[in-house]
């Protein structure tokens, strides 16, 4: 009984894991690029769902079309959101950037509610039936096959995008050095709106996944993950791709296991708790290299 | 004592005798009290952040998590031990410090945006912890408590704090504190201890929002562990006030937290659009005017007295041409 508990916390994990790295995806690139903590992508995270949802709901989409639609919906939003807050002010203070940013993500939070209703809306049964998957005594549920699936495909797609076409050279180039890029006749700012747009289109996919996840979406449901995917691409060490990957699964699989073994109250504070190990004792994440202050 | 704390002091009594002479009247209700009982707290939170934030450079946006300490462990001894409010006030606030101390020497390790987040999650830890202790209340909130604090409490302690915080800032240990915000390496070079000042600076912080979240907590008589009471989003409303009146201005913040906690009662049917104009307020001062309304500077009396002369100064050189034209 104790080790199908388990299992079953450790599917949950993975499926939950592989979103938070998709969310985590789009914060590792944005901070690789211009530095920054972009607050608000937890929140274009839960446009996404609301995207999706709407898709599914009120235009009878079926699952595939509404996710590319809402992915196409979020990279317009982060790239507006880009232009308009955080573009004037490449060359501020970072901590100027950073109150910017919480302040787009309070201001899409309220907008999403003033639109959307604060209420939780869940989406229609049709658009995904359950089906159950027994192997031996483990249960696995077809969306938890889906959400895994469609992780780990647009992983792989975003993989061969950064390294394998010239806007992905482009934006390699940009995070490693900035002024250099420039310099070799790279156009930074539409690398960086690149950058946004592909990050806040993994988050929305994430959105749909969470939201097929939990049955529920809600204005505020991209506040706990969003934080949850940085803590996973600080954890793996922020700035590196792969690094976002390790830390979205690991954070995942651990947040389950503390529902496992502990209370489920404590859920949210593993993360914070992670966090403030990893900062304490590596700041630059696991896969990370140690970066000397120069004077 | 100078004259012009003489006066200083002599116009700070006189509004309070005037608000109790006014409430005695019945021309200030209850309600009204409250609200500005609630405006010396905010400003207790904004202008002891602002000694974090503003004035050592530490960006910490967990400042609600002391605040609180303050309010659950004074309002613990004060409702399941029976302890006088003011030596439970006082118990709440040295152990917001205490808790201060023990975040902020890992923690202000870390700088710029990584202290950001780290405080953001000790902030969050504390809220969720506080959530699981059943004594005092969980997730159904502390209620219960004795309405021990009246207008003249937060009024005299918000005085208190203002005073010891502008008094350190001024002091040795203060300009220490402002030179590890404009350079930390450099300051360390000429021999500032700058772990010392930062987690002083961070702990002094820390008790006066315990102070405030005491003062709070048996003020509403009941207080809950939700994001906008302890949580994340009452630190971002600490932080709007002292980003909006300036990082750096202990009269920024107070107009600042006496604005921000003013407007929500004015435009009473705009509640709703509250959280719109919040964020937007605190985007396009980061876009227009990154160092707040007053900047690093403070409004004295010297200063409108300068104001006013070049003001005048200038209206007599006009005057003193257009003679000379006609």
């Amino acid at each position: 009984m104790q080790w199908q508990l388990l299992a079953a916390q450790l599917i949950n994990g993975i499926a939950l894991g592989s979103t938070y790295a998709l969310i985590a995806l789009g914060y590792t690139m944005v901070y690789g690029i211009i530095r920054l903590i972009n607050f608000a992508h937890g929140d274009i995270f839960m446009l996404g769902a609301y995207f999706g949802l709407i898709a599914i709901s009120s235009y009878n989409l079926s699952l595939i079309p509404a996710m590319i639609i809402s992915m196409c919906l979020a990279a317009l939003v982060g790239i507006t959101l880009d232009r308009i807050a955080y573009r004037p002010l490449r060359q501020s203070p970072r901590i100027t950037v950073l109150i910017t940013a919480i302040g787009a993500s309070l201001l899409i939070q309220s907008l999403a509610q003033l639109i959307f209703g604060a209420d939780y809306r869940s989406f229609p049964a049709k658009a995904i039936p359950i089906k159950i998957i027994r192997l031996g005594s483990i249960i696995i549920t077809n969306r938890q096959i889906i959400i895994f699936g469609t992780a780990i495909l647009l992983m792989i797609l975003l993989h061969l995008i950064v390294n394998y076409t010239k806007l992905g050279k482009a934006m390699r180039a940009v995070s490693m050095d900035k002024e250099a890029a420039q310099l070799m006749g790279i156009n930074v700012d539409r690398v960086i709106a690149f950058t946004f747009a592909v990050g806040s289109a993994l988050a929305a996919a994430a959105g749909i996944l969470v939201g097929i996840l939990y049955n529920s979406v809600d204005p505020y449901m991209g506040t706990l993950p969003g934080l949850k995917a940085f803590v996973a691409a600080v954890l793996g060490g922020i700035g590196i791709i792969p690094g976002a990957v390790f830390g979205g699964f690991f954070m995942g699989i651990a947040e389950n296991m503390v529902v496992a073994f502990g209370s489920s109250t404590y859920r949210d504070a593993v993360a914070f708790a992670v966090l403030i190990l990893v900062l304490l004792i590596k700041p630059s994440g696991l896969l990370g290299k140690r970066v000397q202050e120069k004077v | 004592m100078t004259k012009r704390n003489i006066v200083v002091t002599a116009l700070l009594a006189g509004f309070y005798l005037l608000v109790q002479l006014l409430a005695a009247k019945r021309v200030l209700l209850p309600y009204d009290l409250q609200i500005l009982g609630l405006i010396c707290i905010n400003i207790m939170l904004a202008v002891s952040l602002n000694l974090i934030n503003g004035f050592t450079g530490q960006f910490s946006i967990g400042h609600a998590g002391f605040f609180g300490i303050g309010a659950y462990a004074s309002a613990y001894l004060t409702v399941v031990h029976d302890v006088p409010f003011l030596i439970a006030l006082c118990a709440g606030a040295v152990f917001a410090a205490v808790i201060g101390i023990v975040i902020g020497l890992p923690a202000l390790r870390l700088q710029g945006d990584y202290l950001a987040i780290a405080t953001l999650g000790f902030g969050e830890i504390i809220r969720v912890v506080i959530l699981n202790i059943p004594q005092v209340g969980g997730a159904r909130g502390f209620s219960g408590i004795s309405r021990a604090t009246s207008f003249g409490h937060t009024y005299l302690f918000m005085i208190l704090t203002v005073l010891i915080i502008k008094n350190f800032i001024s002091s040795y240990h203060g300009r220490a504190c402002i030179a590890v915000r404009e350079d930390e390496l450099a300051s360390e070079t000429l021999g500032i201890n700058t772990t010392f000042y930062k987690v002083s600076a961070f702990t002094l912080g820390a008790f006066f929002a315990g102070l405030a979240g005491g003062l709070f907590s048996h003020y509403m008589g009941y207080i809950n562990p939700a994001a906008n009471q302890i949580g994340f989003l009452k630190s971002i409303d600490i932080l709007i006030m002292v980003v909006l009146g300036g990082l750096g201005s202990i009269t920024g913040s107070i107009g600042a937290a006496i604005f921000l906690t003013l407007i929500p009662e004015l435009l009473r049917g705009l509640a709703e659009y509250r959280m719109i104009v919040y964020p937007i307020i605190l985007i396009l001062i980061m876009l227009f005017r990154p160092a707040g309304l007053l900047g690093g500077k403070e409004l004295s009396w010297d200063a409108l007295s300068r104001f006013y002369q070049r003001f005048a100064g200038k209206r007599q050189k006009q005057r003193v041409t257009g003679d000379g034209s006609e």
